[in-house]
């Protein structure tokens, strides 16, 4: 049904805005594109309030361009600069209250096992460092140990930016932030680790630099949440405020963090690779 | 498990033959789950809610819910009730008193989501010093948040109001969440008689689309209340979205009195409509006032009795209609603030008559020689006392 409830129904296309008509005629329902096609077609998010030079609006539009199937896709957050831009996609967006994503998401992915046992319904997190590694630790931990079938992304930009750029569990050691007026006084927190221990059978962790490349690892993530088990993706989108990084240092800025300590990383259980391979295989003959 | 067939939600709160069972309230409540149709339920361990989700449970090993599970803690657990409501379930959690508390962020913030789930609160004290006695002051931090509120007085209440309560919260002017409240231990772990419709008849199921908020589960068009959330715009339009919003989850708890009417007899029970002086009570204390006014009667005093079923919303003008002329209006109440009192006497023209006591705290019983001594004093009757020890 997803892509029916897209659709507009005849007679009215007149009457819808401009930009919903040329969404659903030009743009990625029902249909796969190649994140390098982003500037030609319509896409799920174009306007949105984040500031300038900010990574994570980058990251968001690929993000959405990656989906590997929008039209049954539902995108949960939580309060932080990522909601901002999430909520203005052309995808169904679920906010509830501060950190309490995985557990919002693993009551709706049940629901919606139960009422569509035969059906396709992709759910996915993107929250803060914040929201899923602070405030909302032990729901995103627990939601892991449960196996909740749904996909986690963390978009970490190592601060607080939407309340004014305090420090978070996910700031590196001796970072002088708000809330830390002498400097972080411990290490950033492991969460790929954590993610493998808890249960998670695909966990990556990147920095985006490469279009291509995190769209792979968005769909991945996707797929083997689908059927295998709990998916996370660590990603570095840095916040060019708080860190003051002029903007057009901000590639360059996560070129460093790569080489550093954002290098890509990919880790799937064998049941995942496998159906993952298989996936792939699909996607690419249905292509062909 | 008996094979169960949907009957018409009337039917079956109103005219479906009913079988006598003598059980506790947690009983009762895991019995109206059973007949409610409900997928899923989520728990978290407390004292003394447990009981009642160790039954749903079981209800859901037997096959009567689609899924069920134990959650990492409250604020999960009710936040997680919140997305499986949304995802088109129908939801069903209980918790009391600490759990409560820890839930509340996201139980507060049920009504605004139009979450139409159905909460057990099997109330005990609130910390600290530590203690798990049935005190119900956390009724109090429910009350002006926008669910609806009933305090069922026994066992029959219980069953009673849970399984209405599912009907009434998705009725498609109301849908908001609903709050079932007991006393813990005096109600949930004591036996009563309780007329319970059939095992094997259940409401029919939840229809998500026939709703003023759609679910969100790609079959329809999401509501837009994320897409355009006031934050993001000036703040005049912030107040006037928030505004309108917040006037119409209050509407819509208005909108579930004629419900309560429909399928709980009102929202009030009233004995000796023309007493001198009303006893008015909710919940377990109500128990105590129906046997006080008993006694009273008895000895030949003009005692009625005013219980409240439905807290929120408010019976505001049938309290007015029931106390216009009560010389005396004594409220018992299982905590120290008095928030029924208080309900009351914001809601009648005769507010000095209110007299806010006896009060037990701490989960202490309330003895009705309590109530006595009250009433005595209302009517001017001087009583010696004998000491019993």
């Amino acid at each position: 049904m997803g892509l029916e409830y897209v659709k507009i129904s005849p007679g009215f296309e007149k009457y819808m805005p401009k930009d919903y008509v040329d969404l659903v005629k030009y743009g990625q329902f029902g249909r796969q594109i190649d994140v390098q096609q982003i500037d030609q077609i319509k896409e799920l998010v174009e306007e949105h309030p984040m500031c300038a030079g900010c990574y994570m609006a980058y990251f968001v539009r690929i993000f959405y361009a990656s989906l590997p199937k929008p039209e049954d896709t539902i995108v949960l957050g939580t309060a932080g600069c990522a909601r901002l831009a999430l909520s203005q996609a052309a995808v169904p967006f679920i906010y509830g209250n501060y950190g309490d994503t995985n557990a919002v998401a693993s009551g709706l992915k049940r629901a919606l096992n139960i009422r569509f046992p035969d059906k396709v319904k992709d759910v996915v997190v993107m929250a803060g460092d914040g929201g899923l590694m602070d405030i909302g630790f032990g729901m995103t931990m627990h939601s892991w140990f449960r196996r909740e079938n749904f996909t986690t992304i963390m978009v970490d930009n190592e601060v607080y930016g939407n309340t004014g750029g305090q420090e978070s569990g996910m700031s590196p050691k001796g970072v002088q932030l708000k809330m830390a007026p002498k400097g972080k006084k411990f290490d950033k927190i492991n969460a790929v680790e954590l993610a493998k221990i808890a249960g998670c059978v695909y966990v990556a962790k990147l920095a985006p630099t490469n279009p291509k490349r995190i769209a792979k690892t968005i769909k991945r993530a996707i797929l083997a949440a689908r059927e295998i088990g709990p998916t996370f993706i660590h990603i570095y989108t840095s916040c060019n405020i708080e860190y003051s990084i002029p903007t057009e240092r901000v590639l360059a800025d996560a070129k460093e963090r790569e080489k550093n300590d954002f290098g890509f990383y990919e880790w799937m259980t064998d049941e995942a690779k496998q159906y993952i391979e298989e996936q792939e295989k699909k996607m690419a003959e249905t292509k062909a | 498990m008996p094979e169960q067939k949907v009957v018409e939600t009337d039917y079956l709160l109103l005219e479906a033959p009913r079988e006598k069972k003598f059980i506790t309230g947690s009983q009762a409540m895991a019995e109206a789950v059973k007949r409610a149709n409900a997928d899923i339920a989520i728990a978290y361990p407390i004292t003394p809610q447990s009981e009642t989700m160790h039954l749903v449970g079981d209800l859901w090993a037997q096959g009567y819910l689609k899924d069920y599970y134990r959650a990492e803690e409250e604020y999960g657990a009710m936040s997680a009730i919140a997305g499986a409501v949304r995802g088109g379930a129908r939801a069903f959690t209980a918790t009391s008193g600490p759990g409560l508390l820890r839930g509340l962020e996201a139980i507060a913030s049920w009504p605004g989501h139009r979450i139409p789930a159905v909460l057990g609160v099997l109330t005990r004290v609130v910390n600290a010093p530590l203690s798990i006695q049935p005190d119900n002051v956390e009724i109090s931090y429910l009350l002006n948040c926008g669910m609806v509120v009933l305090h069922a007085e026994n066992q029959q209440d219980v069953f009673d109001f849970t399984l209405a309560s599912f009907a009434i919260s998705e009725m498609v002017d109301v849908y908001l969440p609903i709050a079932v409240c007991t006393e813990g231990f005096f109600v949930t772990h004591a036996k009563g008689y309780v007329n319970m419709t059939p095992e094997d008849m259940k409401l029919p199921p939840r229809d998500p689309y026939k709703a003023p908020v759609p679910p969100t589960d790609c079959e329809i068009p999401p509501a837009r209340i994320q897409r355009d959330a006031p934050v993001q715009k000036s703040n005049f339009m912030s107040y006037l979205i928030h505004q309108v919003w917040q006037q119409e989850v209050w509407s819509s708890n208005m909108r579930a009195m004629k419900y309560i009417y429909k399928y709980l007899n009102g929202p009030i029970e009233v004995i000796n409509p023309d007493a001198e002086v009303f006893v008015a009570a909710s919940g377990c204390a109500a128990a105590q006032a129906r046997e006080a006014v008993r006694y009273a009667q008895m000895e030949g005093l003009n005692v009625g009795l005013l219980k409240i079923k439905s807290i929120v919303p408010f019976p505001s003008k049938e309290v007015r209609e029931t106390l216009k002329n009560a010389k005396a209006i004594i409220v018992p109440e299982h905590n120290i603030v008095g928030w029924l009192a208080k309900e009351i006497k914001a809601n009648i023209p005769n507010s000095d008559n209110v007299i806010g006591r006896p009060r037990v705290y701490g989960g202490m019983t309330l003895p009705v020689e309590l109530i006595m001594d009250e009433i005595y004093a209302a009517l001017g009757i001087k009583k010696d006392k004998t000491v019993l020890v």
